[in-house]
């Protein structure tokens, strides 16, 4: 977990406000009990733990979010925004910091979690259900492990085996209305 | 009985053990099972993360769709119910322009709708074989009760559904403190060594509570408990052997249905052994 506290000469309120008004999330009722990350069971693979993200949307700390894990290691359990006094909706807040990664404000800190997202996305738009053997086969090979022997031997040993039990559905399933869900997307997503 | 019925792509693959297990106990119980036409995928985390206005649509359609044949929606995938709870409530609001929603029906999680007393009672006077001497951790995960604001729970700090159908069926229902701890579900292809601290804890749990055996509501939890159990057990160097049952596997135990073999042969982590020992089998 980063410690350093950042020198804060004087504080540009225009990010808090932008947060605000995109997002609808009242991100300035903070007050800092940390509940929020008490009872967050990722704190020990985070970067800044989840108090810590809503302080910096109020410092306007952009930078700093925007490269950190943190908001893509969020694994949207709920628990912070159950127990926040304020229901400030943290999760949704992770979200809406990943979108601004996402459409070009950097690069994710966590390249394979976004990866992972966006070849889930690319399997429902060209089915309209997620096709989990093609999903794992483009994640594989974008992530660049289908080139490290142990990783495709593993998840091949896996699959081999889930085959095994009729836990692997080895074709698609295209539904009827995908021209709907592929509007959808040509909508809602870049 | 009748309701609609969306099972989410994995009851179509990974928890297809899941998916056989609700029919054939819906069967027994008489409850008419309509699956949600042409229903889609809801996106999963994954939408919600690079696109919330995409979650919510692609939900939406799966709720209107369910809407308008009249009946309510169950749903056994907790990640799903979730989603498509978060759609029914925007719908209510008017918030998805996309879509006309009058409100008629309700998204209702599975666990949820087993353990409500028109269920239950059914299921309770039909038991022939009380699961005796068998000590189970409920594990609920997160998505089935949280947030409270989308779910409309009151007791998702301590969630007692399952722990009163696990009752019913005759077992012990062992009290511990991370019911509704997180699994990492969406992280058990990018991340797995965030999974498997996350499910190590709840396996080091379980063995200290002194528990035979977990069971679920969601097909996410137990791919995470039941398929990496072997490969969590050499990372942590201890040797886990925790079967992993969805509880409507149980409940057609109780009820001595005899696919129950089947279903629980597709599980990684074998519980043959446990009930045997136990007579349940």
């Amino acid at each position: 977990m980063e410690t350093s506290e950042p020198v804060i000469k004087e504080i540009d309120l225009s990010f808090l406000n932008e947060v605000e008004n995109e997002s609808q999330i009242k991100v300035s009722a903070c007050f800092q009990c940390r509940k929020c990350s008490n009872g967050c069971p990722m704190t020990f693979a985070m970067d800044y733990h989840p108090y810590q993200v809503v302080r910096f949307v109020n410092l306007g700390l952009k930078e700093r979010l925007i490269d950190s894990k943190t908001i893509w290691l969020c694994s949207s359990c709920h628990t912070c925004v159950t127990r926040c006094p304020n229901e400030i909706d943290i999760p949704k807040l992770m979200d809406y910091l990943k979108g601004k990664v996402s459409t070009g404000a950097g690069q994710a800190a966590e390249k394979n979690v976004e990866l992972f997202h966006r070849e889930f996305l690319k399997s429902v738009k060209a089915h309209g259900r997620v096709f989990e053997g093609g999903l794992m086969r483009g994640y594989m090979i974008r992530s660049g492990q289908m080139w490290q022997p142990r990783k495709v031997m593993d998840n091949a040993l896996l699959g081999l085996k889930m085959f095994k039990k009729g836990r692997l559905k080895l074709t698609p399933t295209r539904i009827k209305g995908l021209n709907k869900v592929q509007k959808m997307f040509q909508r809602h997503w870049q | 009985m009748k309701v609609s019925y969306y099972p989410g792509c994995s009851l179509e693959s990974t928890a297809s053990d899941y998916n056989a297990s609700i029919q054939a106990l819906t069967g027994m119980l008489g409850i008419e099972l309509s699956e949600v036409e042409d229903w889609n995928c809801c996106g999963s985390t994954s939408a919600h993360s690079l696109s919330p206005e995409l979650s919510l649509v692609l939900s939406a359609r799966n709720v209107v769709r369910a809407e308008a044949a009249g009946r309510d929606l169950i749903v056994p995938c907790s990640l799903c119910f979730n989603r498509l709870k978060t759609a029914e409530k925007a719908l209510r609001q008017g918030t998805v322009s996309e879509y006309n929603f009058s409100g008629s029906i309700q998204v209702r999680d599975i666990l949820e709708f087993f353990s409500s007393s028109e269920v239950l009672d059914r299921f309770v006077d039909m038991i022939n074989k009380p699961l005796r001497g068998l000590k189970a951790l409920c594990y609920y995960g997160c998505q089935g009760n949280r947030p409270p604001q989308i779910i409309g729970r009151t007791d998702c700090e301590n969630p007692m559904d399952m722990d009163r159908l696990v009752e019913a069926c005759g077992a012990t229902a062992v009290d511990w403190p991370f019911k509704t701890d997180c699994c990492g579900a969406s992280h058990a292809v990018a991340r797995q060594d965030v999974v498997y601290e996350l499910v190590g804890r709840l396996f080091d749990r379980a063995v200290a509570q002194g528990a035979d055996c977990f069971v679920v509501s969601c097909q996410m939890c137990q791919a995470n408990l039941d398929m990496y159990q072997e490969k969590i057990s050499q990372a942590r160097g201890q040797k886990y052997q925790i079967p992993v049952f969805y509880f409507t596997e149980l409940m057609g135990l109780a009820l001595g249905h005899p696919d129950v073999s089947k279903w629980l042969s597709r599980h990684f982590v074998d519980p043959s052994p446990l009930l045997n020992q136990l007579e349940l089998l």
